[in-house]
């Protein structure tokens, strides 16, 4: 590589798709990408071309990294297929070649100490949420998950994190499962029963500001996993910006793919996103 | 890859597209190119735009950045001395409210030192609104370049950015090279409309045919003039393309959001060519 560039320097490559699996209203999408794995730390992302005519790239959680498998490096995204991005995504045949790059972006900050953690996520983006209770566990912290969606079909399954979680809630807006409600109403509850010290997030923006201010109103850290619309997903362009209060006090605009994807919940100038 | 690839002076990142430089160094050594060309700096810090920043249309990208920067001071302290250290041939884009701004934006880079060019961007594709100095008018753009010219060292070149407006190409050129400009760069983004309403500028292979429209008709009808070809170039091809039509040297953006590793392969597929410099 360059002079410039190291170990975790994200890295640009030809993947290809392994598989494709519908689940619910999401596909899990399983790539082979020498390493990403490798490199990857939970709330890096994924930038993905979607074929030449499309310029700007689309990013995606990256839910799982293995390093070695019996295809080698891989990583599975949960995509759910809204957008000419998304849809390209999850209708790639086995063996397509896709141009990728990552893992991209500053990952969760993690605690030193083993502390009380509550993981938040709402809908496809807690697909983010995943190898980071892992990574908390194996540091000794406790992890305590809830998990919202509209219904159903849009709920991330929770069955593997019950290993390594202490607890799991899940509401839905239609209550099909779990509790009938959503993140903003059942957040504060958690964090009690929780006795969180450390809150992380990943979803959509106004989901994200609510639980960064209920963890401000707990006297909890939070952490938020933001995604935004981008064109390079690289730092290059400044295309996806994000209204933040530096470290320095003084107000600014931040890119979302380098300075985040993961941000500080009392950072984000969340009324201005 | 495998095999060292060597410095090529003719493949340049083009303004706004390589971040600070630390962002595309995990891409391609710096050292190796050309020119990195830094996104426009002007004197006083600036936030950029608010609402969507950039938007998709086939074979483009339509953007409103607002010349987001962190101002000539946090510029001159944190971005440049880094980029100096990497060995990259640092090129600054400037872009003033007044005359009197572009001219002490020139001063202060030509006393900073590891500056090899000045890129005066005459042709911000969504400058209304943006409190920059008007130079639509070819008499404006020459006291500009001029006032740039001035006040920047003799032995650096200063090269004025313009827009692909096919019909005054020739003129805004010859207009700049009367006022001391010692190269053009043809193009910027073409001005367009954001999908909101607000300004913007067109980038990507969509407007190459353009770009190379505007680098042909000034090579005909200046021939001594130096021009930097840029405008949607994804590969050896459209560089070569650019080179055929008057160009000494080429600029990769857009390209570059779509693939970081452009400019490394540029510099592998020219090399392998041996075109002629």
């Amino acid at each position: 590589m360059t002079s410039a560039a190291t170990e975790t320097s994200p890295i640009h490559l030809t993947g290809e798709v392994l598989a494709v699996k519908k689940v619910g209203a999401f596909r899990h999408v399983t790539l082979v990408a020498p390493g990403v794995p490798e490199r990857f730390r939970p709330g890096t992302f994924l930038a993905v071309s979607v074929g030449e005519a499309h310029l700007a790239r689309r990013g995606f959680w990256i839910h799982r990294a293995r390093p070695t498998g019996g295809y080698g490096a891989t990583v599975d995204l949960v995509v759910e297929p809204s957008g000419v991005g998304s849809q390209w995504l999850a209708t790639r045949p086995q063996g397509t070649p896709v141009e990728v790059t990552g893992p991209l972006g500053r990952p969760f900050a993690l605690p030193k100490d083993p502390v009380n953690c509550l993981l938040v996520g709402e809908g496809y983006a807690a697909a983010v949420l995943f190898p980071l209770a892992e990574r908390l566990r194996e540091r000794g912290s406790v992890v305590n998950l809830l998990l919202g969606a509209p219904n159903e079909a849009h709920l991330l399954s929770a069955l593997e994190a019950r290993r390594t979680a202490r607890s799991v809630s899940v509401v839905t807006a239609d209550g099909s499962v779990g509790q009938q409600g959503t993140i903003a109403s059942a957040v504060r509850e958690a964090l009690k029963r929780s006795e969180a010290d450390v809150v992380y997030a990943a979803g959509p923006p106004a989901v994200l500001h609510e639980v960064a201010a209920a963890a401000e109103e707990h006297g909890a850290w939070s952490q938020t996993a933001l995604e935004r619309p981008m064109a390079c997903a690289t730092g290059l362009c400044q295309g996806c910006p994000v209204p933040v209060i530096g470290e320095d006090g003084i107000a600014r605009n931040v890119r979302a793919c380098v300075d985040g994807p993961v941000f500080r919940g009392d950072r984000v100038r969340w009324a201005e996103l | 890859m495998g095999r060292a690839v060597i410095p090529d002076q003719r493949v340049f990142i083009a303004s706004g597209c390589g971040g600070t430089g630390r962002e595309l160094a995990a891409y391609v050594d710096l050292s190796l190119l050309g020119g990195f060309v830094t996104r426009s700096i002007t004197l006083d810090p600036r936030p950029g735009s608010v609402g969507t920043r950039i938007a998709e249309t086939p074979s483009g990208l339509v953007n409103s950045i607002g010349l987001q920067n962190p101002g000539l001071e946090t510029f001159l302290a944190l971005e440049l001395p880094w980029l100096v250290k990497q060995g990259a041939r640092v090129h600054v884009s400037i872009a003033g409210t007044t005359l009197g701004e572009y001219a002490d934006l020139a001063r202060r880079l030509g006393r900073a030192p590891g500056i090899h060019g000045l890129e005066v961007n005459l042709s911000v594709p969504d400058a209304p609104g943006l409190n920059v100095f008007d130079v639509r008018e070819p008499f404006h753009a020459a006291s500009v370049v001029a006032a740039c010219r001035r006040e920047f060292p003799r032995d650096l070149p200063v090269r004025a950015k313009l827009r692909p407006d096919v019909s005054r190409i020739v003129e805004s050129a010859r207009t700049v090279a009367e006022a001391g400009a010692d190269g053009v760069v043809l193009t910027n983004a073409a001005p367009a409309l954001m999908p909101d309403g607000r300004p913007g500028g067109l980038s990507g292979p969509a407007i190459r045919p353009l770009a190379l429209r505007c680098v042909a008709d000034v090579h005909m009808a200046l021939p001594e003039l130096t021009i930097i070809g840029a405008g949607g170039i994804t590969g050896g091809d459209d560089a070569r393309a650019f080179f055929a039509a008057g160009a000494t040297a080429i600029q990769v953006g857009t390209g570059l959001l779509h693939d970081p590793t452009l400019a490394s392969r540029l510099l592998r597929e020219l090399d392998e060519i041996g075109d002629p410099p």
